[in-house]
């Protein structure tokens, strides 16, 4: 399998003056095409710090990040921005959609800032309603994130991270405010698209969605502390 | 940028702004205001200059008036010690004369003298103003003829009796019969009426300095004739509050047209200089100190007005500009507290590949789009302004009208306002909104931009 991604000896350090935090202090991964990774591991531990990296949130400290080939620590901030719209589907805790929006207006969003910035035609349109009931919400579409429940909210992010066809789907805690019951339904979800052949890595405490995925990270004081492979 | 794309940004900016209507409204409030003084202002200006050139023009551009002035004093009247009941005082034949004569950029000359007499005919009387003059003062006076003719140079030579009749004076005295050809008396004498003129609007008083003219209730005939007959000998006795007093003037007015036969010199340009060349003359004539006549340049009260309402310009355009700066400054502070509150909206946009320029230019769209709508309410205000203003007068003339005397001051003020639209004022007030929109709003676009991704998605 090629490699999508590749982290070589990357570092996070934020500096507040009096002390500086060292969040990543020197992580090496590679990630080949169809993967399906967990990163576990205490509060605290830099998993969030990785995974702004690997989303093109931030750019590390030191150390070089190479996604499709290009070493996204060089980057300007349009070219991250350019990243994140196509190559990246960003998946909250929080969900983070767009209040004022409807649920189809939400899906929309990364349409607005394609390169080049394409009109969005009627195929967009409908890809956009595709997308949403391929996460089960297409009798949905008019509504706004407030009438809906988490799980649903959290499928409208998981709809909104698909519509660009990104190259990998990250999810932060993507089920860190919902039931047991939605989480499965969720990583359900997540384990559908990795048999599509999408590459996903997801933030998690659940050994319950540790246990869906191809392959564990177990990080500890900004390093990785070990690996296992699931199953296996 | 594409169509498509402006399209999309400005509908995506309307949508924000429709979400907050009452706080928008509010946002918008400093720019509506603004803009509809500044056009509202502009449209009073532009009546009142309109409405004083066209009075300028009734009176003449190139024309200079002459009038005899009553002195302040009873001393300086020129009577002598044994005949001091006798007030004479004014413009004389010799003044005439001489002005005519010797001042070389004169073409015309049209004295005048005018008395309120009692007009009859059989049973219908009326108090007109007679006038006797020459046959230019048609001309001069825009009077178009209904009936009839005016008078001619053959009725001044033979002092002829005869009369030209305004419309209304024709009205009241001939409600049934054709006026041409029947006496009129006037004093105790019958003068023939060879003439009916057409309703004519009465000229409002400009600045002050003229008092406007009802000519609908006037008398016309020959200056001789009027000298002669109605005014023993240029004195004329009449009685007032009971007691007599003898006033003698010649003539009331004098009206001189100012021009040269080059025609390639604006004639305009010579009828300040005329005008002070015609008052050293009579000042002369008359003697040092008197003030028995005065000279008004209805071209200098042009510039007069003109001067005016320049000021009253720039005092209500600096009032609108504070008022545009005042309401620019609250859509900042509006767009800044918006910025904070969306910050998390701001990192979610961002997360998904939104760069920088693209929330620049989502909050300067949408500050522009609430300056901009600002700007089109206020334009629509203003272009009531007219409308308005016929409210008022209505409602002036209704309710605040002195019924005794059928006038007000303030409906004086507003009668002689008529507010037009410039309509080069729209797109300017449109344009200076638009600008406030940039002006003020790139500062908090600049905010939203320059935010961190990562720490707008952990805002709460
Ligand atoms: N913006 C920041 N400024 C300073 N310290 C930070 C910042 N973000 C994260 N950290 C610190 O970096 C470490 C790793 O944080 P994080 O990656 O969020 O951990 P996790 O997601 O595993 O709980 C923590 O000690 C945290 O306090
Ligand atoms: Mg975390």
């Amino acid at each position: 399998m090629p490699v999508v991604a590749r982290l070589v000896d990357l570092k996070k350090f934020y500096d507040l003056g009096a002390v500086v935090v060292k969040a990543l202090r020197g992580v090496s991964l590679d990630i080949p095409e169809g993967d399906f990774i967990a990163i576990m591991g205490s509060s605290g531990s830099g998993k969030s710090t990785l995974l702004n990296l690997l989303g093109a949130l931030d750019r590390p400290t030191e150390g070089q990040y190479i996604l499709n080939g290009r070493d996204t620590s060089q980057m300007t901030d349009n070219e991250l921005s350019i990243v994140r719209n196509t190559d990246i589907g960003f998946i909250f805790q929080s969900f983070n959609l767009i209040t004022q929006y409807t649920v189809l207006e939400n899906i929309e969003v990364p349409l607005l800032y394609r390169p080049g910035y394409p009109p969005i035609t009627a195929r967009d349109r409908n890809r956009c309603i595709d997308v949403a009931n391929q996460v089960g919400l297409g009798d949905r579409l008019d509504h706004r994130p407030f009438q809906l429940s988490g799980g649903q909210q959290q499928r409208v992010a998981i709809a909104r991270a698909l519509i660009n066809d990104p190259a990998i789907i990250m999810a932060d805690e993507p089920t860190g405010n919902l039931d047991s019951k939605t989480e499965e339904e969720i990583i359900q979800i997540l384990t559908d698209l990795n048999n599509e052949g999408r590459t996903i890595i997801v933030v998690t405490h659940e050994p319950g969605v540790a246990k869906k995925t191809k392959r564990q990270i177990y990080m500890k004081d900004g390093l990785v502390a070990g690996e296992g492979v699931f199953p296996g | 940028m594409s169509f498509s794309r402006f399209f999309r940004t400005l509908s995506l900016a309307l949508k924000s702004v429709m979400l907050h209507k009452l706080r928008s409204g509010l946002t918008m409030l400093g720019i509506v205001f603004g803009v509809f003084s500044v056009i509202a202002m502009l449209a009073i200006g532009e009546g009142a200059s309109s409405q004083a050139q066209k009075q300028v023009l009734e009176l003449g551009a190139t024309n200079i008036i002459v009038r005899s002035v009553k002195p302040p004093d009873e001393t300086s009247s020129s009577g002598q010690s044994g005949q001091s009941f006798v007030l004479r005082y004014g413009l004389t034949r010799k003044d005439l004369k001489v002005i005519s004569e010797t001042i070389p950029p004169i073409l015309g000359v049209v004295p005048v003298r005018e008395l309120t007499q009692e007009v009859r005919n059989k049973q219908y009387t009326l108090n007109a103003r007679v006038v006797g003059s020459t046959p230019e003062y048609r001309e001069m006076n825009h009077l178009k003829l209904a009936q009839g003719r005016f008078l001619t140079d053959k009725d001044l030579d033979e002092m002829a009796n005869v009369a030209v009749l305004a419309h209304e004076t024709a009205q009241v005295l001939f409600p049934f019969e054709n006026p041409i050809g029947r006496p009129v008396q006037i004093g105790n004498r019958a003068y023939r009426v060879v003439g009916v003129t057409q309703d004519r609007t009465a000229s409002a008083a400009i600045g002050g300095s003229l008092s406007g003219q009802d000519y609908n209730k006037d008398v016309y005939m020959p200056l001789p004739t009027l000298q002669s007959r109605l005014n023993t000998g240029d004195l004329f006795i009449r009685r007032t509050q009971g007691s007599f007093s003898a006033v003698s003037v010649v003539f009331d007015q004098i009206t001189l047209k100012v021009g040269d036969t080059d025609e390639t010199t604006d004639d305009q340009n010579l009828v300040i200089p005329t005008a002070e060349v015609v008052r050293e003359t009579i000042r002369n004539l008359h003697g040092e100190g008197t003030n028995d006549f005065s000279v008004v340049v209805p071209l200098e009260l042009l510039r007069q007005a003109d001067q005016i309402r320049k000021i009253f310009n720039i005092v209500l355009g600096s009032i609108a500009a504070i008022s545009l700066i005042v309401g620019g400054i609250g859509i900042m502070n509006i767009m800044l507290a918006t910025v904070t509150e969306r910050t998390r909206e701001i990192g979610i946009r961002r997360a998904l590949g939104a760069r920088r320029r693209d929330i620049i230019q989502q909050f300067l769209t949408e500050t522009i789009v609430l300056s901009g709508t600002g700007g089109l309410i206020g334009i629509l205000m203003g272009l009531l302004t007219p409308t308005a203003f016929v409210g008022i007068q209505w409602f002036v003339d209704a309710y605040v009208m002195d019924r005794s005397t059928g006038t007000s001051d303030i409906g004086r003020l507003f009668s002689g306002m008529e507010p037009q639209i410039a309509v080069w004022s729209l797109p300017l007030a449109f344009g200076v909104s638009v600008a406030i929109g940039v002006i003020f709003g790139t500062y908090p676009a600049r905010a939203a931009a320059r935010l961190d991704p990562i720490e707008a998605l952990r805002h709460e």
